[in-house]
This record gives C-alpha cells, sequence and structure tokens, in this order.
C-alpha cells in the first residue's frame, strides 16, 4: 500500500472504522438498517456525544474532568425541582446550567491557580457533587415532572427527528466553530500541544483552563437536564460512571489524551461507534456484560491503531 | 606503502520524507583516530544522514560499512552493539533522574545475588567520568536542576561511557563555554587516541580547524566533496557550504540612536538576578555576554514576567511599568525570544502558520470573534517570504523544519506583533552560516526601524560583529559595560570572570 494512501486512511480511522462497524452490523442483523433504529441511536448517543464534546475542550489542553457525571445529576435535580416548584421551563434550564458552569469554575480555579492535577482535582469534585446530589435530593428520585420539561428529551421534529439528536448537533456546530474560527480554538490547541510557549506567546494560559472546564460543565448540566427530562425523573445516582463513556468517545475520534491534536468532529465519531456498537450487539441479543468486554477491546484498538500512526 | 582504510564508509545514501529529499546520493568516510568535520547549511542534511547511522531513521537506499563489512543498522539498539554513539543536537536525558541515572539508562549495574543496583559503583565510575571532563557536580544531582550547557556534558559522558568506536557530536559545544570547549577537545584527543572515529557536526569553523582532521561538505541533500582541514582555508570550506564565498559575516550598520525604550534598575531575582540594571535605546542593538549560569536568561526573563522579580523597577519609554506575566510584557511591547526553541519557542504539532500567527490572532479577529483566515495566511505568507523560512507550505507541521527555519520562523512571529523591545536569546544557535547572515540582516532592519534589541549570546564574534554596545553579566551582576570600538574577546572575558564585590 503506497504510503501517501496508508497515511490518508488512518488519519480518517475514526470514520472508517465507524462506516465499516455499520456494514458488519447491517449484515449480521437486517434490524438495524431503518430509519426507527437508527433515530434510536441517535437519541441513545446524544447524551455521551454532548458531555464528550465538553470533555473534548478539557482533553485537547491535556486535563481531564471525571466530574462530569456528578454535574449531570445536580443539575438535573436542580432543574427537576425547580420545574416542580415554578413552572418556569427557562428558570429551571438556566439555573441548571449555571450550576453546571458554576461546578466547571470551581474545577478550573483548583486545577490552574491551585495547581492541582486534573486527576485529583476533578475525582475530589467528583464526589463532592455526587453526596451534594444525595444531601439535595435526600436520596430519593424527583419524579412527576410536568409535560413541557418531558419535551426536551423526548419531542421529535417532524415526527422523527428526535430532540436530544438536534441539540447535540446544535453544540457540535457551535463547538467546531470555536475550535476552529476563533482565537480562543487555537489557544486551546496552543496550551494543549505546549504550555510553557503557549504562556510565553503571551496566552493567558489560566484563563483558558478556566474556561474549558466551565464549558465542559455546562456541557454536564445540559446533559442532566435530557436525562431528566427522557427519563421522567432526576435520579441521585444519574450519570454514575459516564465519564468514562465520555472519554472513551473523545479517545476513539482520535484525540490524544496528551492534549493538542484532535477534534470534535472525530469525538462525535467516536460516540456514535460507541452507540452503534451497544445497539449492534443489543440487536443481535449479546448479553449487555459481554458489551462491556467489547467496549473495551474497541478502545484498545483504537488506542494501539493511533500509536502505530505515530 | 599501506592505504589506511576507513572505520565506517557510508556510499550513495538516500532518504526522503513527505514532501521533502532530505538526502541524495552522499558518501561518507570517517577514519579511526580522526575526527571528521561534517558541515553544511541547515537543510544540508547533515542531522539527517547521522540519524540514519544511529538508527534513528531507516535509509531508503546505499550502504553502510564499518570496517570495510556491510552492516544493516536497523535501529537504535543495533547502532548501539555496532558500537556507533550518538549525542544528538537535542538533548534526551531524563529530567526527573540523577546524572548517575541517566549516564548508567539501560546499562545499569547490578551487585550481589539479588542483583540489587549497584549505586556505589555507579556513582564512584560517574565521578571518574564527570571528573575526566572536568565537570564538579555531584552525581547524584537531579538532572531537571542543570541548565542547557550542563546537560550536554552529561549527554557527552554518556557516549563515552559506552565505549563506542563511533561516536558523532552534534553540535556539541553550542551550550558550552570556552573552558568547557577546551575541556572538551581534551577528551576527544584522548578518544583519538585509542582509535575512535569522531564525527563532529558542527557550524563553528574555528572549532572545526581546532579539532577536526578531514572535513566532509554537505548542501541541500547533496554531497559537495571532502578535504582534510590542513589543506583548506575557512573562506574555501564557506564557499562549498553555501555555494558562494560570503563576503561579510557580520553586517553591521550604525544607525541613529534614539530614546530610551526600556530601562531596568536595580533588578532582583532570587540569587539568580543580583541589582541589574541597564537600558536600551531605540535603533540600538545591546549585546548581553557572560558565562553560562551568569543569569542573562533569568534576567530576561524576569523583565518578561515569565519570573517574579524579587525587586526592582522597570521603565518602558519613560514610564514605570508592573509586568506580572508574558502578556503583560507584550502589551507593554516587549517580545522575547527563547534560548530553548523546543520547549519554549513552538508549539511542535500545530503548523507554520499557526505557530507564527499566535501573538498575533487579535489583530485577525472580525466580528463575530471570527478570526479572518485569509488576512492571517497573507501576514504569514509575507513573512515567510520577508525572512526566507524554507518550507513547502505555511500549512506544513513545524517540527519538520530544520533548526534554522523554525527559528526564523519565530522570529517572524515577534516581528508581526510589531515590538518596541526585543529580546533574543542566542538568536543563532545551532543555525547555519548562511540563515545566521539572515538573522543578522533581519536584526539590523528592526534597528533602522527605530526598535531597541537586546541579545544575548555565548558566541563571541557574534557579539563583536553585530552589537552597538554590550554589557557583561557575572554570576548575576552586570561586571562591566563595553562600547562597540572598546570591545575585543579579552575584555568581554575579563569582565565574565570577574567576580564583583
Amino acid at each position: 500500500m503506497s504510503k501517501d494512501i496508508k497515511s490518508n486512511l488512518l488519519k480518517y480511522k475514526s470514520l472508517l472504522g465507524l462506516v465499516l462497524l455499520c456494514i458488519v452490523i447491517s449484515i449480521i442483523t437486517p434490524r438495524f438498517l431503518n430509519v426507527i433504529n437508527i433515530m434510536n441511536v441517535l437519541t441513545q448517543v446524544s447524551v455521551n456525544a454532548i458531555l464528550a464534546i465538553g470533555m473534548s475542550f478539557v482533553i485537547l489542553t491535556g486535563g481531564i474532568d471525571l466530574s462530569v457525571g456528578s454535574t449531570l445529576a445536580i443539575s438535573g435535580a436542580v432543574a427537576a425541582t425547580l420545574i416542580k416548584s415554578n413552572g418556569s421551563m427557562v428558570m429551571a434550564l438556566v439555573v441548571a446550567l449555571a450550576i453546571g458552569a458554576l461546578i466547571g469554575l470551581l474545577n478550573g480555579i483548583i486545577i490552574s491557580k491551585g495547581k492541582i492535577q486534573a486527576f485529583i482535582a476533578t475525582l475530589a469534585t467528583m464526589t463532592i457533587f455526587r453526596g451534594a446530589t444525595l444531601v439535595y435530593t435526600n436520596g430519593t428520585p424527583v419524579s412527576a415532572l410536568p409535560e413541557n420539561f418531558m419535551l426536551i428529551g423526548n419531542k421529535k421534529l417532524a415526527g422523527i427527528i428526535p430532540m436530544p439528536a438536534v441539540i447535540t448537533l446544535v453544540v457540535l456546530l457551535i463547538a467546531w466553530y470555536v475550535l476552529n474560527e476563533t482565537r480562543y480554538g487555537r489557544y486551546v490547541y496552543a496550551l494543549g500541544g505546549n504550555e510553557d510557549s503557549a504562556r510565553l506567546s503571551g496566552i493567558n494560559t489560566d484563563k483558558i483552563k478556566i474556561i474549558v472546564y466551565v464549558i465542559c460543565g455546562i456541557m454536564a448540566a445540559l446533559s442532566g437536564v435530557i436525562v431528566t427530562s427522557r427519563v421522567g425523573s432526576a435520579s441521585p445516582n444519574a450519570g454514575t460512571g459516564f465519564e468514562l463513556d465520555a472519554i472513551a468517545a473523545v479517545v476513539l475520534g482520535g484525540t490524544s489524551l496528551a492534549g493538542g491534536e484532535g477534534t470534535v468532529v472525530g469525538t462525535i465519531i467516536g460516540a456514535m461507534i460507541i452507540g452503534v456498537l451497544n445497539n449492534g450487539l443489543n440487536l443481535m441479543n449479546v448479553s449487555p456484560y459481554y458489551q462491556l468486554i467489547v467496549k473495551g477491546f474497541v478502545i484498545l484498538l483504537a488506542i494501539l491503531l493511533d500509536k502505530k500512526n505515530k | 606503502m599501506e592505504i589506511k582504510k576507513p572505520l565506517l564508509e557510508m556510499i550513495n545514501i538516500s532518504k526522503s520524507f513527505p514532501g521533502v529529499k532530505a538526502l541524495q546520493n552522499v558518501n561518507l568516510k570517517a577514519y579511526g583516530g580522526e575526527a571528521l568535520a561534517l558541515v553544511g547549511e541547515n537543510g544540508a542534511g547533515k542531522s539527517t544522514l547521522m540519524k540514519i547511522l544511529s538508527g534513528v531513521y531507516k535509509k531508503d537506499e546505499g550502504k553502510i560499512l564499518i570496517d570495510g563489512n556491510e552492516v544493516n543498522v536497523s535501529g537504535i539498539s543495533d547502532a548501539e552493539n555496532l558500537g556507533i554513539s550518538i549525542i544528538h543536537q537535542e538533548l534526551s536525558l531524563l529530567p526527573n533522574l540523577t546524572i548517575y541515572e541517566n549516564i548508567f539508562l539501560g546499562n545499569e549495574k547490578y551487585s550481589g545475588a539479588f542483583r540489587k543496583l549497584d549505586k556505589k559503583y555507579m556513582k564512584e565510575k560517574s565521578t571518574e567520568l564527570l571528573s575526566k571532563i572536568g565537570f564538579k557536580i555531584k552525581p547524584d544531582t537531579i538532572v531537571k536542576n542543570l541548565n542547557v550547557g550542563e546537560m550536554q556534558m552529561i549527554e557527552i559522558i554518556k557516549a563515552i561511557s559506552k565505549n563506542s568506536k563511533i561516536i558523532i557530536m552534534d553540535e556539541p559545544t553550542t551550550a558550552l563555554t570556552d573552558v568547557e570547549t577546551k575541556k572538551l577537545f581534551e577528551v576527544i584527543e584522548k578518544l583519538k587516541s585509542h582509535g575512535i572515529a569522531i564525527i563532529y557536526i558542527s557550524h563553528r569553523l574555528d572549532e572545526i580547524f581546532q579539532i577536526c582532521d578531514s572535513v566532509t561538505v554537505l548542501r541541500d541533500g547533496k554531497y559537495i566533496g571532502d578535504a582534510k582541514v590542513k589543506q583548506v582555508s575557512k573562506d574555501d570550506l564557506i564557499a562549498m557550504m553555501v555555494g558562494r564565498k560570503l563576503d561579510e559575516q557580520f553586517p553591521y550598520r550604525d544607525e541613529k540612536k534614539g530614546e530610551v525604550l526600556l530601562k531596568v534598575e536595580n533588578l532582583c531575582y532570587k540569587n539568580k538576578v543580583k541589582n541589574v540594571s541597564f537600558y536600551v535605546r531605540e535603533g540600538e542593538i545591546l549585546g548581553i555576554a557572560g558565562l553560562m549560569g551568569s543569569g542573562r536568561t533569568e534576567a530576561a526573563k524576569t523583565i518578561f514576567g515569565e519570573y517574579k522579580k524579587s525587586s526592582g523597577d522597570i521603565y518602558v519609554g519613560g514610564k514605570k511599568v508592573n509586568i506580572n506575566s508574558p502578556k503583560d510584557a507584550i502589551e507593554y511591547g516587549i517580545a522575547y525570544l527563547s534560548e530553548d526553541r523546543k520547549k519554549e519557542g513552538i508549539v511542535l504539532n500545530m503548523s507554520v502558520r499557526e505557530n507564527m500567527s499566535i501573538c498575533n490572532l487579535k489583530k485577525y479577529e472580525n466580528s463575530l470573534k471570527r478570526i479572518d483566515k485569509k488576512e492571517e495566511l497573507e501576514d504569514v505568507n509575507t513573512y515567510i517570504k520577508k525572512l526566507s523560512v524554507k518550507t513547502p507550505s505555511p500549512a506544513q507541521l513545524i517540527k519538520n523544519l530544520s533548526g534554522g527555519n523554525q527559528q526564523k520562523a519565530i522570529i517572524a512571529k515577534w516581528i508581526m506583533v510589531s515590538p518596541k523591545v526585543l529580546i533574543i536569546d542566542e538568536p543563532t544557535r545551532g543555525i547555519d552560516v548562511g540563515a545566521k547572515k539572515e538573522i543578522y540582516e533581519v536584526l539590523n532592519e528592526l534597528k533602522k526601524m527605530g526598535k531597541a534589541i537586546i541579545m544575548i549570546s555565548s558566541d563571541m564574534p557574534e557579539i563583536l560583529g553585530v552589537s552597538d554596545r554590550i554589557i557583561v553579566m557575572s554570576e548575576g551582576k552586570l561586571s562591566g559595560e563595553l562600547s562597540r570600538k572598546e570591545a575585543t574577546q579579552e575584555n568581554i572575558m575579563k569582565y565574565a570572570v570577574s567576580i564583583n564585590n
């Protein structure tokens, strides 16, 4: 295989992987490739996709955010409580996103000014805010949510296209724009590529770090609202373990954990790969326990292929 | 009469990278007991050729013979087993380990039944090797606490400790002082007397005439020729390297000096910078000379806001300013080009264009916070042309450029923000003769435009050739100031080694 073709193939490996996966699954089970199923996949993928987009910003700077699951839970819980007591959609949404932003701010400050490693800092906040959610909800789910709130997670535009997928698309477009067309996007890549060079070039690296964690927090809060809406109640255990799927999506999409390299489009493809895989295995009646093993192997494979490219 | 056989022969070596023909039919012969200089402008292919020899790259075509036998060097351990050792231009020590751990990396000594690490032996052997070079330092010092020059000495000791037959030194003296260089040459003579072949890559022609026996010249990836050092002149060599005779190596232009743009008063930073005061005017190049460890870089970084000053005042254009970060410094019109471009100058996996425009993005921002990429590209292309940055396109990853062209790209980056004061730390380190001159011309242009330039340099001829005024630092203090007329290598050195009371 000529060198040029090989390097191009590796560049698009995530997309190729996704396409290959879809082909293989459609051959094995004819139930995969129909509109209703695809729409289901899109819905199921949306929450992880939104989390993963937020996570991309953080990982691009060389950091990581383990607290997204807890942020998801507390934002969902607060949104649910507010909508029940107040009825105003706007207020519930705004407050939920604000909570996500504040948790992100806290993470960002601890990591940049406090100079504490991201892994440890967000491990701590993950625990704190999971506890906070349990305290806030008294350990019980907040249910019986009004109609208007349920629309976010369940409405279908034109009867088919699920709302969460639309929201994901909007988030993707905004994220893509910020990372590719604005100078903040460049600063994110520069910071992840070489923090010393970035700082010596006059970039306020502390500020950029704080901003990416705030973005990640907001995305987690948005996911919390969607999850709560889809399920119909806000569970204090919502989002547990979601950070791992988000990170997996980012890595499968070709973003380097060291920072400085990767795209949000790649992340979406990564999220799709996970979603399609889960869906395919379900349709094939594979036990969900085996699904975890398969998912783990896919992630390993993706990282090995990435190393080989380098 | 028996003709001496070469210890190493590289025949018709070719190597290409995507879009670049790095080497085409290059030949090289090295003899045991001799030092062969490998010279050429940046991008000539010297580092690539040596990386092939040392197993880092695989050649596309050609043969390598050691002692007359063809060998296959398919990896770094192959090369080491064949007795080939290389000291790279980019240092490869592990910063979190100690000196002796770095020296014995991969060759650790064990003792006793339990195969315990024989730290005593390794420390003693390391001390022995260190004293061979005259480097007085404890072998259990952590490497990251050393500065660039000291790290390079350790690299050399590492190679020497592996008992190699062929030792390649890629710009070994760039960060060494004259004293250390002399010691290095003594060691090289010792190695020669043991029949070892040394391949010495350097831009410092004076050194080559001192220590090397023969020289091979490359240009643009091609083999130009070789000669015995005794039979060739410096001008001849330069002509072979650049394909033209350089009549003026250090262009100096006398410009009208204007107002004081930057003044520093009693600047202190920890124990590295002690009460340093100086000023620089419009249209002036102020050279800062001194030995390694004299605090020049620390002073520069303190002015630039990377380090927090302990005390002292900084005035820009007559006004006292408070600089707490590089961002502040840039806003006041100060630019700083670091001596370590890989670590502090460039973002390796970004393109040339992205690296060049990174300080200037606010200028290209239009409505909706969008970067006008067309304007950005125009600016970048203008400066690529102005500084003759050799790159297939602005989209090329900067890590694929040669060292000299990377440096030019960074200089362009800073010029693009139109600073009032440019502090440049070792401007031509690791850069070939032709590109050096281009950089001096750029500095002269900036001088003419009324900028103030502070040039920190350990290259004596450079400081003497290009500066309007020279100050000398020694052990954190300002030890002397010389006008261009007064300055000579001797009196700069006198100030550099003196300790003020």
